[in-house]
């Protein structure tokens, strides 16, 4: 399978001296093609961390990360912000839609940002509305909408001009049950249709969407369920014994 | 017990062969709990005589096993089938639960490592959801036997979504316990 993330060895080191926290001490995770990655710990386990630093928005202190083949540690500022634009897309627990754009304005707006004409950006915006199943409501408001179709807008700016690596926080954190599901159904279907995803959640329920579950305990991998069990793991068990 | 009961609430829609009723319970149920049909018989044997159901009329009673006989529910069987529905399933006595008694012990006795403990049961249970939750992906709801089955995934997975949050609430509690000698203790210890 094709890594689209990968975080290899990586450490984050906040302060210094005395008062020097370490939020991740050595993880290595990866996120293939097609392949959804749950992050589950305790608060202050280096989760937020992880996400930033597999977004670009931080750096490690020591270790890589690859998105798409381009590692993010030596890229400039500039060209890691490009790539987060082209490649990266967000979902936040709390939407973060602009209250003044239309749903498909927001959805449109990083395409713009990343210098698309107008028209051809609210083209693809349309696209991932209807793929999110919101086509009717694209001229619509954040504020005329409920909590769900909210999320769903979010997801549709995530996933707008063919981003191949999802990073979600706690997406279904502000949203009950049944809407979460729904939520969590779209970053599925999204991922089986060749993204990957990296999703950050408490839920264990949410979790058990994704196809790994890793456990962070005080910034380090402690464990990881649902990995699969293929004809290298049963060569590995039996070279084992 | 449940099986009698829910063999005799078969029985309230009409008579039915012994394998029959297999196959119904097992439909409606997603074969989450599979019957051998040793154990159908032998209830259906209990029912009989215990008088809740009898021989479906005009079928032979010619063969031992049963097997060849179609059961039907009596009016003592449809009174049982009624109270059961009735009454709440029993909450009186806990049943005995493994991994509480597990770590019950293990937080008592000296030397074992709680928190690996405590881990290694969370990924057992976190890959057990994982199972129910693509079978309740692929779990279409609109039909009758569809819908009993789906709600029987749904009690799976917020019994096991339980376990994982009754576990997460255990390693909080042990590691406030020993805060003294730090968290990242707690943590390496896990690691390994």
């Amino acid at each position: 399978m094709n890594p689209i993330l990968t975080l290899a060895d990586v450490t984050r080191v906040h302060g210094a001296g005395a008062a020097e926290v370490h939020a991740l001490r050595g993880v290595t995770v990866t996120a293939s093609q097609g392949e959804l990655v749950a992050v589950m710990g305790p608060s202050g386990s280096g989760k937020s961390t992880l996400l930033n630093l597999a977004g670009g928005l931080d750096t490690p202190s020591t270790g890589d990360v690859v998105v798409d083949g381009t590692s993010l540690v030596r890229l400039s500022q500039s060209r890691r912000a490009a790539l987060r634009r082209t490649s990266v897309g967000y979902v936040f627990q709390s939407f973060n839609l602009i209250p003044a754009l239309t749903a498909a304005e927001n959805v449109a707006l990083p395409l713009e940002l990343d210098g698309w004409k107008r028209g051809r950006a609210r083209d693809a915006a349309l696209v991932a509305l209807d793929e999110v199943g919101l086509t009717s409501a694209a001229d619509r408001y954040p504020d005329d909408m409920s909590g769900g179709q909210q999320q769903r807008v979010a997801i549709a700016r995530a996933i707008v001009g063919q981003r191949r690596l999802i990073l979600a926080d706690e997406p279904t954190g502000a949203l009950d049950t049944a809407t979460g599901e729904e939520v969590l159904k779209l970053l599925r279907a999204r991922v089986d249709a060749g993204a990957a995803g990296l999703l950050v959640t408490h839920d264990p329920r949410h979790a058990a969407w994704a196809d790994r579950v890793v456990f962070l305990r005080d910034g380090l991998v402690v464990d990881e369920s649902g990995r699969a069990r293929g004809p290298e793991d049963l060569l590995d068990a039996e070279a084992a014994r | 017990m449940s099986v009698r009961h829910a063999l005799l609430a078969l029985l309230e829609q009409g008579p039915m062969y012994g394998y029959q009723l297999r196959t119904e319970f097992e439909g409606r149920t997603g074969s989450t709990w599979p019957l051998n049909i040793g154990q159908v018989y032998t209830t259906l044997a209990r029912l009989e005589r215990d008088g809740m159901i009898e021989a479906a009329s005009g079928d032979s009673e010619a063969d031992e096993d049963g097997s060849k006989r179609r059961y039907a529910i009596t009016t003592d069987g449809r009174v049982e089938v009624a109270t059961w529905f009735d009454e709440p399933v029993g909450r009186g006595e806990p049943p005995r639960d493994e991994l509480a008694i597990k770590l019950a012990i293990a937080v008592t006795i000296p030397g074992v490592d709680v928190a690996s403990l405590v881990q290694r049961q969370r990924t057992a249970t976190m890959n057990a959801l994982h199972d129910y939750t693509r079978l309740k992906r692929g779990a279409a709801t609109d039909e009758p036997a569809d819908l009993a089955w789906s709600l029987v995934l749904d009690s799976l997975i917020f019994n096991a979504e339980a376990e994982i949050r009754w576990l997460d609430h255990c390693e909080a509690r042990l590691a406030r316990r020993s805060s003294a000698p730090t968290r990242s203790t707690v943590a390496e210890e896990a690691a390994r």
